[in-house]
């Protein structure tokens, strides 16, 4: 055997990834450990229910109302729970604001961590070693491989979530965007520029 | 000394790919299929959140460095099966032995799943703890990143934010403890912080003087600066 079994058990499953979440779920599931309509549904929850709209929908809102915004940024938790916006990985929420003189930016250098009930699963990118260990270093060349170059005079603040906080970017309202219902607002706003590797659109 | 999945400042990863808005949530089916099965077993209530992500962090190195992120899941969440007694090395290596589980009352249902995704698991906890630091007081981090109470422990504080001067910028309350809930040694909550550092404090060489890195910290990781 290449490992020690007892310290890596998971070794005596099948080496192919596919294969290897497949073995494991026949094995819980012939236990009755598992529910595999319950997997479905979790899935389902995830690709189809829960994802970046919700985000969209609380920074068009708060784009669109003073008194919205201020106590979102107070106490993000309770207002965005007060939408429907609660839930695993999302429990303990602050929302960040960007605005001319500073850039937000969000990383998990550790792990994964990401506001799961308002931007739904993280996608690859914020997942791989090369995000996690640069954002933190060198946040200006990361943001120009997503095509955003920055001010000089605008300072970045890069969000380390080492704890349970999730934190979302407030980004800033796009000029042009005067007049635009909220709904109009929410599509401006895309995944990136909740986690501030991206800036919303622009209206045409 | 922390482990390998603490990278944060490390060189030579190469570029971040960005992916299109609309790519898929799950790239491969065995994606959504990993994130399920992990999230449903840790429903058996055999383990809390640290303790999970303690059992990914230790998987070896090499394992680590050449798993893809939802390998290290399924992986970590095998390991973590056996080392809590919910299978056995024989059930891993695939002998027939059902029946009936003593966890099986426990099982996730599909009826139950909205609500228990919906339902969350706060870590926020009272505390007996005093505050030691107020908003905008120097602080130092701990001059080595590591786990105070059990050696090669989970911790959250990295190793590029250790033995560095910040300031506090705002007090979360109070929460539990990973490095002591990771271990079963009971969820300790203690004040934790967001604390801002400035990037000349963290590099060698600061991409910009301006800048900024914000990590949360409980108040065992800070001395007064």
């Amino acid at each position: 055997m290449p490992h020690d079994d007892h310290d890596h058990p998971h070794a005596l499953l099948p080496p192919e990834p596919a294969l290897r979440v497949k073995a494991l779920e026949t094995i819980l599931t012939r236990k009755g450990l598992i529910d595999p309509a319950a997997l479905d549904e979790i899935i389902d929850t995830y690709q189809n229910k829960i994802g970046p709209q919700n985000g969209a929908h609380v920074v068009a809102k708060a784009w669109s109302d003073p008194d919205f915004k201020a106590a979102l940024l107070e106490d993000a938790t309770s207002v965005v729970a007060d939408l429907g916006y609660y839930g695993r990985q999302g429990e303990h929420m602050v929302v960040v604001e960007n605005t001319p003189e500073q850039h937000n930016m969000v990383v998990c250098t550790l792990c994964s961590c990401y506001p799961w009930p308002l931007l739904g699963i993280p996608p690859g990118w914020y997942k791989s070693d090369a995000y996690r260990a640069r954002a933190v270093r060198e946040p200006r060349k990361v943001l120009a491989e997503f095509g955003v170059t920055l001010p000089e005079d605008t300072s970045v603040r890069v969000w380390d979530s080492t704890a349970e906080i999730r934190y979302l970017v407030l980004p800033m309202r796009p000029e042009g965007s005067e007049g635009l219902s909220e709904e109009e607002l929410a599509a401006l706003v895309i995944r990136d520029s909740m986690i501030g590797t991206g800036l919303p659109k622009v209206p045409s | 000394m922390t482990r390998i999945h603490d990278m944060g400042g490390r060189f030579g990863d190469g570029s971040v790919v960005p992916e299109a808005e609309d790519a898929p949530v799950f790239a491969e089916d065995w994606h959504g299929r990993a994130l399920a099965v992990t999230l449903a077993a840790g429903f058996l209530g055999q383990w809390n959140i640290d303790i999970s992500r303690h059992a990914r962090e230790k998987l070896s190195p090499k394992d680590y460095a050449r798993f893809s992120y939802y390998e290290k899941w399924i992986s970590g969440l095998a390991d973590l099966l056996v080392d809590k007694g919910v299978l056995t090395l024989e059930d891993l290596r695939g002998v027939d032995r059902d029946g009936d589980h003593p966890l099986a009352e426990r099982t996730l249902k599909a009826e139950a799943v909205a609500d228990a995704l919906a339902k969350g698991g706060p870590a926020d906890r009272p505390s007996s703890v005093e505050v030691r630091f107020e908003t905008g007081q120097a602080v130092r981090t701990l001059g080595q990143s590591a786990n105070r109470l059990v050696e090669g422990g989970h911790t959250r504080l990295p190793a590029y934010a250790s033995g560095a001067k910040g300031r506090i910028l705002r007090l979360h309350g109070t929460h539990v403890l990973p490095d002591s809930n990771a271990h079963e040694l009971g969820e300790a909550p203690e004040p934790l912080y967001a604390v801002a550092f400035s990037t000349s404090e963290l590099w060698a060489n600061p991409e910009h003087p301006s800048d900024e890195v914000v990590l949360d910290l409980w108040q065992s990781y800070l001395e007064p600066a």
